[in-house]
């Protein structure tokens, strides 16, 4: 997968943008680019899985409610835990999760593999749902959120917002290099080859299944980080981290952006939100942000109509449009 | 647990498990044979259950009610927004990744709920069964049964034994699963593959209306009940085996039971219940009981 220059360029051009955007921004501002900015990192978790592996999981939201609850449920009630063991053990409980998940759906394929992941995902969701684990359909509070200090100096506080909003940049930037080069590596290319045609690797020589587990692990430990944000910026987790709902969500995220690239999904995030942001919001729809869902619907509709590849197809789409209406313009 | 009170629920199991059935073949259709993945079916069965709720009026205003010209009335509707829905949104996406299609029917979720929060509102409703199916009849001194769940039970019945007849025994039916073989092949025959196709999706369409209708005097009609039963029916589907109807009605029957008697016998565990069946299923048989054929 050869990266072109352009490519990395606008992903420069957009870190600068975010890493500036609080300066710009008002209160509500940052915090919605907060939230925008882990979903991103749950999309690109899934990113691995369907677009690079060619694994459809529908259970991606098991990964993140299981780490956001581990984050509450591992914090001592009155007092700050310190993040660098906070965050492996919130990652390591979605991992486990995912490899026990993992091992057993992984025997499925195709729409059986799509319809076992959300099976088991929603046993975690009626675990969470129905038994003192989660503290019922309620949820439960995180009091403090976990402290980031070496020694006694703290580096980052993040209960303020402005802080965490550059915590979830770094973990988003962190995920996203770690997986480019993953990818490019060996690992990534025995995915890609098993994405293409899982026969022909097999005949090759490669044990496909360690490497669909390795991938489905990994996955579930990043939506994990997801999950660690998510429970720490609301200090508040409930069951609903876990359904159905949120898998879809992630899925539609990274097919909007489009699937096979890891920008995709982090554009995927930004579109659908910014989407549902933009018809929700009373100034600038009227009395039609009632009806919030119809306008988000109806453009997620002409985007498959229109954008077989997603977003991330559009300026390549308009560029061949542009020449081409050129070219026949030309006598 | 007394035999009446097993008795009832058996008939309910059995009844919500027929029910789902309607549900699950519609979704079957379209998924096993046409390999169009449609989260919207689940909307279908929402709308049909309004248009239990909304129709009944209009019919009544038009040609004097009844049960049956308002089931009419609405079968003629769902198909032909069937009809006009496959031509409008998925005529041109079987060429393209499964992903688009979840989607575009994601999409049109969001827009079939919002329509109906426009065009009626977002509170639940009753539906009352007709007066000659609104009795009941007595089991031992202290139970008795609704007529109308004997009704649901009975037409859902006929139109398994229908489908079978269909599918199996006449030339639709033959070109119908040939189709599902092989597309071009069936095509370069002389059949016009998608206005045939474009039938069986509008088909699929109705069955989860008409299930809807006549759901909607028991379940009554609230804005969730399409997801509710979406995910129920994609359940249902995987066990009994993608693109078979036969596996749908014994997976249907399946899941009606293990529901029913879930929520009796273990009410702290009954949502669970239905997955834990699935992955079990899955993981013996990872392609369904019944492999389409």
């Amino acid at each position: 997968m050869a990266v072109s220059r352009s490519a990395v360029v606008l992903c420069l051009a957009a870190l600068a943008g975010l890493l500036a955007w609080p300066a710009f921004a008002s209160d509500f501002g940052v915090d919605l680019t907060t939230k925008i900015l882990i979903y991103a990192i749950l999309a690109l978790s899934l990113e691995l899985l369907v677009g690079q592996t060619g694994l459809v999981c529908f259970g991606q939201a098991a990964f993140f409610g299981i780490a956001a609850y581990a984050t509450v449920r591992f914090s001592p009630e009155y007092d700050a835990a310190a993040i660098w063991w906070l965050l492996p053990s919130a990652v390591a409980a979605s991992a486990v999760f995912a490899l026990v998940m993992g091992a057993l759906s992984l025997r499925t394929r195709g729409v059986y593999f799509i319809m076992v992941t959300l099976a088991f995902s929603q046993m975690a969701y009626y675990v969470i749902h129905d038994t003192p684990v989660g503290g019922g359909t309620d949820g439960i509070y995180l009091n403090v959120p976990p402290s980031v200090a070496v020694g006694s100096t703290q580096l980052l506080d993040l209960s303020d917002p402005l802080h965490f909003y550059y915590a979830a940049l770094l973990a988003l930037v962190t995920c996203f290099v770690m997986l480019a080069v993953a990818l490019r590596s060996r690992f990534g290319r025995a995915l890609a080859g098993i994405r293409v045609n899982e026969q022909r690797m097999r005949a090759a020589g490669f044990s496909t299944y360690p490497y669909q587990l390795a991938a489905f692990v990994l996955s579930g430990a990043i939506a994990g980080i997801a999950g660690f944000l998510f429970a720490i910026k609301d200090g508040f987790v409930n069951p609903e981290l876990l359904s159905w709902h949120l898998s879809g969500a992630a899925l539609v995220m990274i097919i909007l952006g489009g699937l096979g690239h890891l920008r995709g999904a982090v554009i995927g995030a930004f579109a659908l939100s910014l989407l549902e942001e933009l018809f929700q919001s009373r100034e600038l729809m009227g009395g039609f942000s009632d009806h919030w869902h119809l306008g988000l619907g109806a453009s997620i509709i002409a985007c498959v109509a229109l954008l077989p590849r997603g977003l991330i197809g559009l300026p390549r789409m308009l560029r061949a449009r542009l020449l081409g209406a050129r070219q026949a313009g030309a006598p | 647990m007394d035999l009446a009170t097993f008795l009832v629920q058996c008939l309910n199991s059995v009844q919500f498990g027929l029910l789902l059935f309607l549900v699950a073949s519609g979704l079957t259709l379209i998924f096993g044979i046409m390999g169009v993945i449609n989260l919207a079916h689940g909307s279908f069965y929402m709308i049909g259950a309004y248009m239990a709720y909304g129709l009944a009026p209009i019919v009544a205003g038009a040609v004097g009610g009844g049960f049956f010209a308002t089931l009419a009335f609405g079968i003629v509707l769902s198909v032909v927004v069937g009809y006009l829905l496959e031509w409008a949104f998925f005529s041109y996406l079987y060429e393209r990744e499964h992903l688009q299609q979840v989607l575009m029917t994601y999409g049109l979720i969001l827009v079939f709920d919002e329509l109906r929060s426009i065009i009626v509102d977002d509170d639940v409703h009753g539906v009352p069964p007709p007066d000659w199916l609104a009795g009941s009849i007595p089991l031992g001194d202290l139970m008795s049964y609704p007529v109308y769940r004997l009704f649901i039970s009975g037409v859902c019945i006929l139109l398994a034994i229908g489908m079978y007849f269909v599918f199996t025994r006449t030339r639709l039916g033959m070109m119908i699963r040939a189709g599902s073989t092989n597309r071009e092949m069936v095509q370069s025959l002389g059949i016009d593959i998608k206005i045939l196709y474009r039938f069986v999706f509008a088909a699929g369409v109705a069955l989860a209306a008409l299930a809807g209708m006549i759901a909607a005097p028991v379940s009554s009609v609230y804005p969730g009940m399409g997801e509710q039963v979406l995910i129920i029916c994609f359940v249902v589907v995987v066990i009994g085996g993608i693109g078979s109807v036969r596996g749908a009605l014994l997976a249907a029957l399946l899941i009606g039971a293990v529901d029913t008697f879930g929520k009796v016998l273990l009410p702290s565990a009954a949502g669970v219940l239905i997955y834990v069946l699935m992955a079990a299923i899955l993981l013996w048989k990872p392609a369904g009981l019944f492999r389409a054929g």
